[in-house]
């Protein structure tokens, strides 16, 4: 395990492309979800930096897995927790990373059922390729070539850290 | 085979420990139980939400299988159901196919052909849920909603559910029973959970005549004046008089119950003051509680009932996603063992 990244530019790099999508495309008062657990991390850190007031919301997307019939249900699932209403507002979607595209298509799913948001943008701190569904986000930190028997965990939240795991097996 | 196989977690649980049936509390776990609770609260959040659906069952078929009339018990596995996305279909059995002769094996081929997913059995006879879940054909989760004297666990949980809501966990609890605890169903699986969660006591308060034969083996103190129970209580769980029930003369009359074991805002106040007052309904009022004790301050009544929609779709996700991923590993042994 190591963390030979600096989570400080990645930050840097995700604050810097929000201001500019936002900016981009007009929005003012957006409201940020984060999905649990390193995503709420990062929405309450880029909240504070861009200087967000409404309070972030946290999604947990465990009823809304596409796998659920392949492995049940996680019996670790906390209640979501939307503190505004996303009816026609403007969200920031916050994940730690994106891979297959699965966890975002589950979260879009439900941050629907809490009413019709205006736009929904999409931040990752890191993009590991390997897409499976048509979703790009909006705002990368940094984008990942990984080893086959790589993986990255985001660690946190105080400090928040990027470890680079390897699996170790053949 | 070990002698542990024929426990019931041998039926209602998968290899890995996962929920595929929940026919009763016995042997399930603390952890088991919290889990249940937590994914309950999950659930309560989104019966807030302006859609208050999710699509874990989605295209499954859930089977209301009622040998015995019920109305809170059915409407909540029915709007449970729905909000998980499963279709839902109702089946009064007391007054069907049984009356025209069909036995319940061949009922349930019926229901099984109509591809099922699940069913939510209630009977009259004790281990009805517990002898489908053995013959049902694999991967079709059931789910007790309450058979004869025996159990009624998605009420029993419910019931825990709205004491952690209301005093935050359950150390250190003095939690009564109180009433016909004789024909309860609900108060054995309420006495085994609360001792499974870790209360400081269970008591239960009634007449001798209300009483099973060694009722303190199931885990619970007994206090036969009223008056004297209510001391320190957190958690006050009454009863209904099942009247419907009852063989021969148990009672002198619904009058006298009252003056004795009737709970009133003056017994009441002999409990400490933030003690909450519980009912697994339908309420006889006048019978064994007054009135205004049930719409009283104190009264978690109705909020049982909001509590019973959550947590029955709680412990169907668990069963149906403990069924499925046993099918998968199935599958994956099988091609495993062909390659």
């Amino acid at each position: 395990m190591t963390a030979l990244f600096d989570i400080n530019q990645l930050l840097d790099e995700m604050e810097a492309g929000l201001r500019r999508t936002l900016e981009q495309r007009g929005v003012t008062d957006p409201a940020l979800i984060g999905i649990r657990t390193g995503g709420v991390w990062l929405a309450d850190v880029l909240g504070k930096r861009l200087g967000i007031e409404t309070p972030f919301g946290e999604l947990d997307i465990s009823f809304y897995r596409d796998d659920f019939s392949r492995i049940g249900l996680n019996p670790k699932v906390k209640p979501s927790s939307l503190p505004f209403d996303t009816e026609g507002r403007d969200i920031l979607l916050i994940d730690d990373v994106i891979m297959s595209g699965r966890t975002i298509r589950a979260a879009m799913n439900e941050i629907f059922d809490y009413g019709r948001p205006a736009s929904i943008i999409l931040a990752t701190l890191v993009d590991l390729g390997s897409r499976e569904l048509p979703v790009q986000p909006d705002v990368v930190g940094q984008v990942l070539e990984l080893g086959a028997h790589q993986r990255v965990k985001l660690r946190g939240p105080e400090p928040l850290r990027i470890e680079l795991q390897e699996s170790g097996q053949s | 085979m070990t002698a542990n196989d024929h426990s019931p977690n041998h039926l209602q649980l998968t290899r890995g420990g996962q929920l595929r049936h929940f026919l009763t509390l016995d042997g399930l776990s603390r952890e088991l139980l919290t889990d249940i609770l937590d994914t309950a609260d999950s659930f309560i959040e989104v019966g807030t939400r302006s859609i208050k659906k999710v699509p874990l069952l989605r295209g499954r078929t859930v089977v209301n299988l009622f040998f015995e009339p019920s109305t809170r018990t059915r409407s909540t596995f029915e709007l449970a159901a729905k909000r998980l996305s499963a279709d839902v279909l109702n089946l009064d059995i007391s007054t069907s196919a049984t009356s025209k002769g069909e036995s319940l094996s061949d009922t349930l081929l019926n229901l099984e052909a109509m591809a099922s997913d699940m069913f939510v059995v209630r009977h009259s006879q004790s281990g009805a849920p517990h002898f489908i879940a053995e013959s049902v054909t694999p991967g079709v989760a059931i789910i007790n909603a309450g058979d004869g004297r025996h159990s009624h666990p998605t009420q029993a949980m419910l019931d825990m559910l709205t004491i952690r809501q209301n005093k935050g966990g359950f150390e250190g609890l003095k939690v009564a029973i109180v009433g016909d605890v004789l024909h309860s169903r609900v108060a054995r699986s309420q006495i085994r959970a609360l001792n499974e969660l870790g209360v400081e006591e269970v008591r239960v308060i009634a007449p001798g005549t209300l009483l099973p034969r060694d009722v303190e083996s199931l885990g619970c103190t007994v206090e036969y004046d009223m008056e004297r129970g209510m001391k320190d209580l957190d958690v006050v769980i009454m009863l209904r008089l099942q009247n419907e029930r009852m063989e021969g003369a148990l009672l002198p009359s619904e009058r006298e119950f009252f003056r004795l074991y009737g709970l009133t805002e003056d017994k009441l106040a002999l409990a400490k003051p933030d003690c909450i007052v519980m009912h697994p309904g339908p309420i006889n009022r006048g019978v064994e509680i007054e009135s205004s004790v049930a719409d009283g301050p104190q009264s978690v009544i109705l909020s049982q009932v909001t509590n019973g929609i959550a947590i029955r779709m709680a412990v169907m996700s668990m069963a149906m996603g403990g069924q499925m991923s046993e099918r998968q590993q199935a599958q994956a042994e099988n091609e495993g063992s062909r390659a």
